[in-house]
């Protein structure tokens, strides 16, 4: 059941744990109109944003966009300047760190570097004065979580980074909290660790049922884990959607940008069609046709979106395509499994194709400065208006 | 060729002027006191065999048997460990101060704690005469507010000595404590708070201990030099506080009793040897912690 | 770690108070008119005046400056080549006497350093005054000159020296040209140190020296024994201004070169 926010539905279309799509749904945690300041710099600005229990829910934005704050404020550590933080339709601004049930895994993690790996997922613990034998269970439970039961009586600078990082989980899942904040959680890992320790994240969350909110500035990452994925810029959310809709209708040019690679023409519009507009992009060009639930008026200026893995190139002009464009290779980036040619147009725009390599490199003919075709169909593109 | 005059021009100058020195110290605690220039014998006019032979811990003996010497040497310990205790009470909660401090007011109060340890170390021990003397500020100040209502003896009592050794040896107390908090990761707090710690049990199980390190090594930087100190026992202490460096003092001057003198600094140095050695153990355990 | 609370604040402002206001006191009363130092007889600058025409404290002062530039010097040169022989030097027979010799005299009372230093200028018979005064300060001031710099070396990215000698310098020319300009601040605040010391030291001179030099610490603790004296409160306040504005001008001095190095990375990292 749970697992379903990484098994896409095709035949419903619709991810099957979807609380943020019913509107009885109560959320674990709501935003209302918070602004925070420090100084004359606002760090978040007004921002409103439901949060649903067993939720993996990523902030994601670059570094200074406010995600941060939005933690610190959940966790305690910071006070909203206005508006009001709920969890579980509780005001919390009265509530200090030390007295909710939200925990923490820090960014460097913060591990106490003169108490054991043992002693360090007890902490928490400790401070509720439970009995001895209930600490001696809980703390066992989570090093068996989290597969640490060899490292009990370690102190963390005789661990792994990757063991601190467990570590780190373990103590602030010790005590069940009803949310678990998570700082960059992965970010001092090496790429190979990375990837592996999401997929323990998301086992451990499926595993405990805790709300987890993860702030990150890595794309994949937030992809990867998340149910819902929040892009923030500035103090402001620019869009919450799922991983999937972030990637392939994005809201904006922003957003479209944040998230992969993608290639962006300006032009403006006329309607041809129903749901189907022109985009002039190129004066002396025929004009590209998308298709967009969203109305345009005439004349309106806009941005056609496009991934490059939805571009396709072709060294003979093709029959039956969509939208067809010429063009000169200009670069070619190989990937190992994906090569990635720079195609300028007769306009001067460079758009990005990519192909998968299943052929071996020698059976593969396109190069630098050859005459290309290249095209994609009329659903493959989002027009943007921002 | 150039490594060898690098190492030799130093190691030279520190062999003749402090290896060898002290081991004329040591020799000379083993003379006997003579009416005569120099003012002991034997000499190394007699011959080396002789000089060798005349030798005797007669010195050391008498320092046992005199019991100003062990009282002085007990007197002295007392004092330094009590005046440590006291300037850990002030310096820890500076150094905690300090670095819980705003970071852009952080360098000026570091320079407000280093600025007295420039200025002379007698006139800052010489400050406390006017303040703690019967007709003082201290007692003026005191008697004005009514707290008092005759002026109170502290100039020439062990109080004033430990007012001083607080007060010249607080910038050593509070460095390295201050070092120690500086260098703590904050979030280790704030992972405490977020554990359910109230404030004060966050500090005492987490930055307190974390910050022994720093204690320790303050506490002996003030206990060492404060077991040796002459200035503040002889300006402040009166003749009735015993101090083992000022006995010495008192002893080469006033006695001219060198071999007297001699084996009273072997013995201070013989005391002084473990504060040292835990001092660098513990310097070594916190290089190890750092990396 | 930046919410002070009210502790905080009283414990930083009652420690700093406990610091600064004995040495107030001492230079207020400096300008007090009457003799009695501790009752306050109206504003004067008459004990500064005095203090002027005192030829003994004028002549003590002189001798202390004469020994405490010269001293410092030649600690600051000796404590820079021992931090360069403890840090980059290697192995060599008697290393761990050597750097013993280094850490110790920081730990050894003074009473014990002047006494052994006495009998050794006795030893040999060397007339007691500003040279044996001289040798006993940069004998102590060198090894902490040696610590200040030893630990700036330490922290000092070796591949620059490497680097040097790669290109082609001597070991002399890569230590004249490459080191020293970056440990130069240790270097400096190394002399600063040795200088203070010697400036500041009783015990030391008193048992190296002879009647033919007094310095100024030793004048000063010939008068203080008989008490508090108005012209003693007069010579503090100088020496307290002096280095007040020395300890200020160095940190502000500092605190502008690092401004200006964050301004400067700044602009770089703009215009890149």
């Amino acid at each position: 059941m749970r697992a379903a926010h990484f098994f896409w539905d095709a035949s419903l279309n619709t991810p099957v744990f979807a609380p943020w799509a019913d509107p009885d749904a109560k959320p674990l945690i709501r935003f209302q109109n918070v602004t925070k300041s420090f100084g004359d710099f606002t760090a978040i600005d007004d921002l409103t944003l439901d949060i649903f229990e067993r939720e993996f829910f990523a902030l994601l934005g670059p570094s200074g966009c406010g995600k941060t704050t939005m933690m610190r404020m959940l966790a305690g550590f910071e006070e909203p300047t206005q508006g009001r933080i709920e969890l579980a339709g509780r005001d919390i601004a009265a509530v200090p760190p030390n007295k909710r049930a939200v925990n923490m895994m820090f960014q460097s993690y913060a591990l106490f570097p003169h108490l054991s790996v043992w002693e360090n997922i007890a902490f928490g613990l400790r401070r509720e004065g439970k009995d001895k034998a209930a600490i001696a269970a809980r703390v066992e439970d989570m090093l068996k979580l989290t597969r640490l039961q060899k490292f009990a009586r370690r102190k963390p600078h005789q661990i792994s980074g990757g063991q601190r990082q467990r570590v780190a989980l373990a103590r602030s899942l010790a005590k069940a909290p009803k949310l678990l904040l998570l700082d960059e959680p992965l970010g001092a890992l090496d790429a190979k660790l990375r990837e592996d320790t999401q997929f323990e994240l998301m086992d451990i969350q499926e595993k405990t049922g805790t709300t987890f909110v993860i702030v990150t500035h890595d794309q994949e990452e937030a992809m990867t884990v998340a149910s819902r994925i929040a892009v923030m810029d500035e103090g402001k959310i620019m869009q919450v959607d799922t991983p999937d809709r972030i990637y392939e209708v994005p809201n904006s040019v922003y957003v479209a940008d944040f998230i992969g690679d993608v290639n962006i023409l300006d032009g403006t519009l006329t309607a041809n069609g129903e749901n189907s507009f022109a985009l002039h992009y190129a004066p002396d060009q025929a004009p590209i046709t998308a298709r967009s639930d969203r109305p345009f008026t005439d004349g309106q200026s806009a941005h056609l979106a496009i991934r490059p893995e939805k571009v396709a190139i072709h060294k003979e002009k093709p029959e039956g395509v969509d939208n067809l464009l010429s063009g000169e290779v200009l670069d070619i980036a190989y990937l190992g499994n994906l090569s990635t040619y720079h195609v300028r147009l007769p306009g001067g725009q460079v758009v990005k194709a990519q192909i998968a390599n299943t052929r071996r490199l020698s059976r593969r003919d396109i190069t630098w400065e050859d005459k290309v075709w290249i095209s994609w169909t009329f659903t493959a593109g989002v027009l943007l208006d921002q | 060729m150039r490594r060898a005059a690098l190492i030799a021009v130093p190691y030279a100058w520190l062999l003749a002027l402090f290896l060898v020195p002290f081991a004329i110290v040591f020799k000379m605690s083993l003379s006997d006191i003579a009416i005569a220039i120099p003012p002991y014998t034997p000499t190394l006019k007699d011959g080396l065999a002789e000089m060798i032979r005349a030798f005797d811990f007669e010195n050391y003996v008498f320092l046992t048997e005199d019991d100003l010497y062990w009282k002085a040497y007990l007197s002295s310990l007392k004092i330094a460990a009590i005046a440590t205790v006291l300037t850990l009470l002030v310096g820890y909660p500076m150094a905690y101060g300090m670095a819980r401090a705003p970071e852009e007011w952080r360098p000026t109060l570091m320079m407000l704690v280093i600025l007295p340890f420039w200025t002379s170390f007698l006139i800052r021990v010489y400050a406390w005469i006017g303040i703690l003397s019967t007709e003082g500020f201290l007692n003026q100040f005191l008697l004005w507010t009514g707290l008092i209502s005759a002026p109170l003896t502290i100039l020439n009592t062990a109080a004033a000595v430990y007012i001083g050794i607080v007060y010249t040896y607080l910038p050593f107390m509070i460095l390295p404590i201050y070092a120690a908090l500086d260098r703590m990761d904050g979030s280790l707090i704030e992972a405490a708070e977020d554990l359910g710690c109230s404030r004060l049990s966050a500090f005492w199980l987490v930055t307190f201990p974390l910050s022994r390190g720093g204690v320790i090594a303050g506490c002996l930087l003030v206990f060492i030099p404060a077991l040796g100190e002459f200035v503040i026992p002889s300006l402040l202490g009166g003749s009735g506080t015993l101090m083992i460096g000022k006995v010495l003092f008192e002893e080469f001057f006033n006695n001219r009793d060198w071999p007297v003198a001699s084996a009273v600094a072997v013995i201070l140095l013989l005391i002084l040897i473990i504060p040292i050695v835990l001092f660098q153990l513990n310097q070594q355990k916190q290089a190890e912690a750092d990396r | 770690m930046t919410r002070l609370s009210r502790f905080n604040v009283v414990s930083l402002t009652l420690g700093f108070a406990f610091l600064y206001i004995p040495m107030l006191i001492l230079v207020i009363y400096s300008f007090n008119a009457s003799k009695l130092v501790t009752v306050w007889a109206g504003f004067s600058t008459k004990w500064y005046g005095e203090l002027l025409r005192n030829e003994q404290f004028l002549d003590a002062a002189w001798v202390t400056l004469r020994v405490a530039v010269i001293s410092s010097t030649i600690a600051t040169v000796l404590g820079t080549m021992a931090a360069y022989v403890l840090v980059r030097g290697g192995r060599f027979f008697g290393r761990t006497l050597f750097s013993g010799m280094i850490y110790a005299p920081l730990v050894m009372p003074e009473v014990i350093t002047g006494l052994s230093l006495l009998l050794l200028f006795i030893g040999i018979g060397l007339d007691r005054g500003v040279l044996t005064i001289v040798l006993a300060h940069t004998t102590f001031s060198m090894c902490y000159v040696s610590v200040v710099v030893s630990s700036r070396l330490m922290s000092f990215d070796r591949s620059l020296e490497e680097a040097a000698l790669d290109l082609g310098a001597s070991p002399f020319d890569a230590f004249r040209l490459v080191t020293l300009p970056i440990i130069a601040p240790a270097v400096i605040s190394g002399w600063l140190l040795a200088f203070t010391l010697s400036l500041d030291d009783l015990v030391i001179a008193s048992f190296a020296s002879g009647p033919s030099a007094t310095t100024l610490p030793m004048k000063i603790w010939s008068s203080v024994r008989l008490g508090v004296s108005p012209e003693i409160n007069a010579l503090s306040s100088i020496l307290i201004g002096l280095v007040t504005v020395g300890v200020i001008s160095a940190s502000l001095a500092s605190k502008h070169a690092s401004l200006r190095r964050q301004q400067e990375t700044q602009a770089a990292a703009r215009t890149t």
